[in-house]
């Protein structure tokens, strides 16, 4: 390594082949108890339909299961490590108390259909939870149905169309910043809505005179994310939401960036009519390598009769039950109730944090972001001066001048022992470097990150082809991305044998 | 706070090193109008404690230590402690989506060997990393369907999850996607005439699912026949993974939308669970969902990526396969550690056990009422037509701490008074005899009651 980091050293890494690769007959990691019940003859119950060969199914023992997962797992960076400064995905610590509540026998095991009479306590905790989630927004109704934040988007530009509809007209667009994430125009291409887009103005903000130009009868909803993808709040947001509301347009928000919010600022009072959560980003449920995520909606109260069905309410007896009989509703997005699981964890972390950890857990990722924009100030391009939220998004503008872009800045990141910040994203700065640290970082991490970053810089004035070159220390060197969307090798095959 | 890694004095330092006297100054940019100048009223902060005391007494209100009949779409089945140990590794459990790939290998050929097993399993070229679970799953292979036929129906088979459709219907609704739904016959299974009849120039898809709602299991070959011959695709949803053990894979579907939390993944009151699609190699590039790749490094290592992005949403936007972002990451690993587990025997061996216990469990009742739909193989589920109210049933099995099966009155009215019953390998024939001799007593008290009515009418 060209400069020395205090932050990660070498390490030895066990090499681990594919689990085929350990397979052979008679291996065995299971064992089942003796059956109490007669044998069958399947092929008498099943005909043809009985299935006689598992095909290319490994057969290995358990501590080859444990070797081999574990040995895999050691591949992968993670926010246990360290620092892991992705832009708007917020990547905060996941509290080990949520797993462990998440897996409470009455609660790992609760059947979704079982009686709602046995099933009070799960409701409980999706009637307490949305409590919590509607205090916080500021909103007045929620669903806790869909799968993820893409599909809470689904589900909140269902409602508006919906709405519309409701009013006689469905309308035709959505009008989108250029700054948005890839989802919002996807979303609203699944509803069947036209997307527009809209552009920023010098500070990074929507351009406000922009939108009075393009708003009408036509649009009904703009999608707006609040700080937005470049870390900054939208100043104007009230103006905003008065010019969609005069011309009977709904305000949609993004809610990727709420950790920049809570306990500070509320949406519902800003004129936001309908937003999704990630309970995966501000809530502090795990990522777990890209998911499972989850996206609950909240509306205010002219929307609420289009909720997905069921909702969660108190019967007359006091007891909590579920309501199907919604006729305006837009249906159902998901079997049964949504990423119930994760509704858990989320909640135990509010429980974990109340009031004032709510809002100190804020400050300190707005304090972390701004932290580490004083320190690469100068050292990289910052193409918007306009005040940082929680995350700060930097620019390659100088470095690439010796031709190494952001993904080659990233990359060299990773010798130094740090996940990549997000690159290349959001579309309105070219070459940017998007870097949001959360709360969880303590001072330490931060100063390490921030010498990492000038450190890389400098290598970049000396050795640019060096930092090309990166990482240097992965198991692995870049990989020929091409070659596998070419001929996509999707699967394991066993080799031919010898003739 | 406990999560915070800050003293107060570090907050101060990196005020002063920022310039600014006070953390208030950063929030300057929100409006002063719309700062809160109050508590959040939500619970006060409390000790780890707590929280475990009030989740644990959650779960005792949540029928914790009951016996269940229930699947209908989600399965109790044993969960081998390896998986929980696995997936709480904190690199598997705290790591981002797998983009930058020289960092998250551990990732990405779990992934891949996820890919396939399933498609091993499903008898599928290929499968991608997951969906977020089998009803978005199915709903996705029709409008998949839709893009490979540029067709805009779809015949979907009554039989098929009530609450699958559902969700088809709230995705088809605003993409022109017209369905046409196909009734069941005597035997459960979808009635091929009728199937025929809807089936026509137009059909982008036949969506059916195998073991059907009633886990009755489908004559695919016979149903992709008929797709086939008009160019339609044959989308097979696939609920209870368990099935695929014992029961021949759906070789002559063009999709197959599974969900896969029989594999491994806690009931957890419904998700999150493990949606998967497979298909046929030529539709790769009309497939939604993350997919990971093999390829070599500048070494010429073997190596893993995300690959064939240009179908998603952060590369396309609004002309994207689908507005999907994430997948189950951490569930598919569940899901892939357990089939590494069970693996090419014991998949077919736990299978088989599912099979006994519910032939057995059918035989029981159907001395003391009538079980539908005998005509067709089954796998783990039946369906049990009483004299008594399903309802009132269950609700006399709870005192016993049992959970019956699932009264199929809402959803199908027509099937009377009737239950929907699952074994999995976990129901012991104690609990079967239990259950159905309770069953067979209210059984014989309502029919007895029944036949002296006419009697005191006539009277």
């Amino acid at each position: 390594m060209k400069h020395m980091t205090r932050k990660a050293t070498r390490h030895i890494s066990q090499n681990e082949g594919l689990i085929f690769e350990k397979s052979s007959p008679g291996k065995a990691a299971w064992k089942l108890p003796p059956l109490d019940v007669p044998e069958v003859d399947t092929a008498k119950l099943l005909g043809k339909q009985e299935r006689k060969d598992l095909g290319d199914m490994p057969e290995v023992s358990e501590i080859e299961i444990i070797r081999h997962f574990t040995r895999l797992s050691t591949w992968n960076y993670a926010i246990d490590l360290g620092m892991y400064p992705l832009g708007s995905c917020t990547m905060k610590y996941n509290p080990r108390v949520n797993e462990f509540v998440a897996r409470v026998e009455g609660l790992a095991n609760g059947h979704p259909y079982q009686a709602e009479k046995i099933s009070q306590g799960a409701l409980q905790i999706m009637k307490t939870l949305s409590d919590c989630l509607l205090e916080i927004t500021g909103m007045d109704a929620i669903t806790l149905q869909p799968a993820a934040g893409a599909q809470g988007e689904l589900t909140g530009l269902l409602m508006v169309r919906a709405y519309h509809q409701s009013k006689g007209n469905a309308r035709k667009k959505i009008l989108i910043p250029d700054s948005a994430h890839g989802t919002n125009p996807a979303t609203a291409a699944t509803v069947g809505y036209a997307v527009e887009n809209l552009k920023s103005n010098d500070r990074g903000m929507v351009d406000v005179a922009a939108l009075a130009a393009q708003m009408n009868e036509d649009v009904a909803a703009l999608m707006v994310t609040n700080p937005n993808t470049l870390g900054v709040f939208e100043q104007e947001i009230h103006k905003i939401a008065d010019l969609m509301h005069a011309k009977g347009g709904l305000l949609y928000m993004d809610g990727a960036n709420m950790n920049a919010l809570v306990g500070k600022a509320r949406p519902g009072d800003f004129g936001v009519d309908v937003m999704h959560l990630n309970l995966h980003k501000t809530f502090s449920t795990p990522h777990g390598g890209g998911g499972p995520g989850s996206g609950p909606v909240a509306v205010k109260k002219m929307l609420a009769p289009f909720l997905p069905t069921p909702v969660v309410i108190t019967k007359p007896d006091g007891t909590l039950g579920f309501e199907y009989n919604r006729p305006q509703s837009v249906g159902r997005v998901r079997a049964f109730y949504g990423n119930f699981g994760m509704f858990i964890r989320a909640l135990a972390y509010i429980f974990a944090n109340g009031p004032d950890g709510l809002r100190q857990t804020t400050e300190d990722a707005v304090l972390n972001a701004n932290y580490i924009r004083k320190g690469l100030e100068g050292v990289y391009d910052l193409p918007y001066s306009t005040p940082s939220m929680h995350e700060v998004v930097f620019s390659d503008k100088v470095q690439s001048k010796k031709g190494v872009k952001t993904m080659d800045l990233a990359k060299r990141l990773i010798d130094y022992g740090f996940h990549p910040y997000t690159t290349a994203f959001p579309l309105i700065v070219p070459g940017a470097l998007m870097i949001e640290p959360t709360e969880s970082e303590p001072l330490e991490e931060l100063d390490l990150f921030i010498e990492a970053m000038k450190s890389i810089a400098e290598e970049v004035e000396e050795d640019p082809q060096f930092v090309l070159d990166a990482p240097h220390n992965t198991r692995i060197s870049r990989l020929d991305e091409t070659a596998a969307a070419r001929k996509p090798v999707l699967r394991w095959k066993p080799l031919p044998s010898a003739p | 706070m406990r999560y915070l890694p800050k003293s107060p004095a570090d907050r101060a330092a990196m005020l002063e090193a920022i310039g600014i006297r006070s953390v208030d100054d950063l929030f300057s940019p929100i409006p002063a109008e719309y700062r809160l100048a109050r508590d959040l009223a939500v619970p006060r902060q409390m000790a780890e404690s707590e929280i475990v005391d009030w989740f644990k007494q959650r779960a005792k209100e949540n029928g914790e230590g009951y016996t269940s009949f229930l699947g209908a779409g989600a399965y109790f089945h044993y969960r081998p402690v390896v998986i929980d140990a696995l997936v709480q590794r904190g690199e598997f459990l705290t790591s981002y989506t797998p983009y930058q790939a020289e960092f998250a290998q551990g990732t990405l050929q779990a992934i891949f060997e996820f890919q396939t097993m399933i498609s091993e399993l499903t008898g599928m070229d290929l499968a991608n990393a997951s969906m977020y679970d089998g009803s978005t799953g199915a709903a996705e292979a029709v409008m998949m369907a839709v893009r490979v036929t540029g067709r805009h129906s779809a015949v979907i088979a009554r039989n098929l999850h009530p609450e699958y459709r559902e969700v088809l219907n709230t995705y088809a609704t605003h993409q022109a996607i017209a369905q046409k739904l196909v009734a069941f016959t005597d035997s459960g299974q979808i009635d091929l005439k009728e199937l025929e009849k809807a089936v026509g120039d137009d059909t982008a898809c036949v969506l059916i699912q195998s073991p059907n709602f009633f886990g009755t299991i489908e004559d695919v070959e016979a149903i992709a026949g008929i797709a086939h011959k008009s160019g339609a695709l044959l989308i097979v949803s696939i609920a209870e993974a368990a099935s695929l053990g014992i029961v021949e894979p759906p070789r002559a579907a063009d999709i197959v939308a599974m969900e896969a939390q029989s594999f491994g993944v806690p009931l957890g009151f419904g998700g999150p669970y493990c949606g998967v699609l497979a298909t046929k190699e030529k539709f790769v590039r009309q497939m939604p969902g993350r997919l990971v790749g093999q390829t070599v490094d500048k070494n010429g290592k073997r190596g893993f990526v995300l690959t064939l992005a240009t179908r998603e949403q952060h590369i396309r936007r609004e002309k994207a396969t689908s507005n999907i972002c994430t997948n189950q990451a951490l569930v598919a690993l569940m899901v892939n550690i357990f089939m590494t587990v069970y693996g090419k025997v014991g998949l077919r061996e736990l299978a088989k056990q599912n099979l006994a216990k519910t032939a057995y469990a059918a035989d029981q009742f159907s001395k003391h009422a009538k079980v539908l739909f005998a005509g067709a193989p089954r796998f783990n589920e039946f369906v049990v037509q009483t004299s008594e109210d399903p309802y009132a049933i269950n609700s006399r099995l709870l005192g016993h701490k049992i959970v019956g099966g699932l009264p199929m009155k809402k959803f199908f009215p027509e099937l009377g008074r009737a239950a929907l019953w699952c074994c999995t390998e976990l129901t012991t024939r104690s609990m079967i005899d239990t259950t159905v001799g309770l069953v067979a007593e209210s059984e014989r008290s309502v029919r007895s009651m029944k036949d002296t009515e006419p009697a005191e009418v006539a009277r």
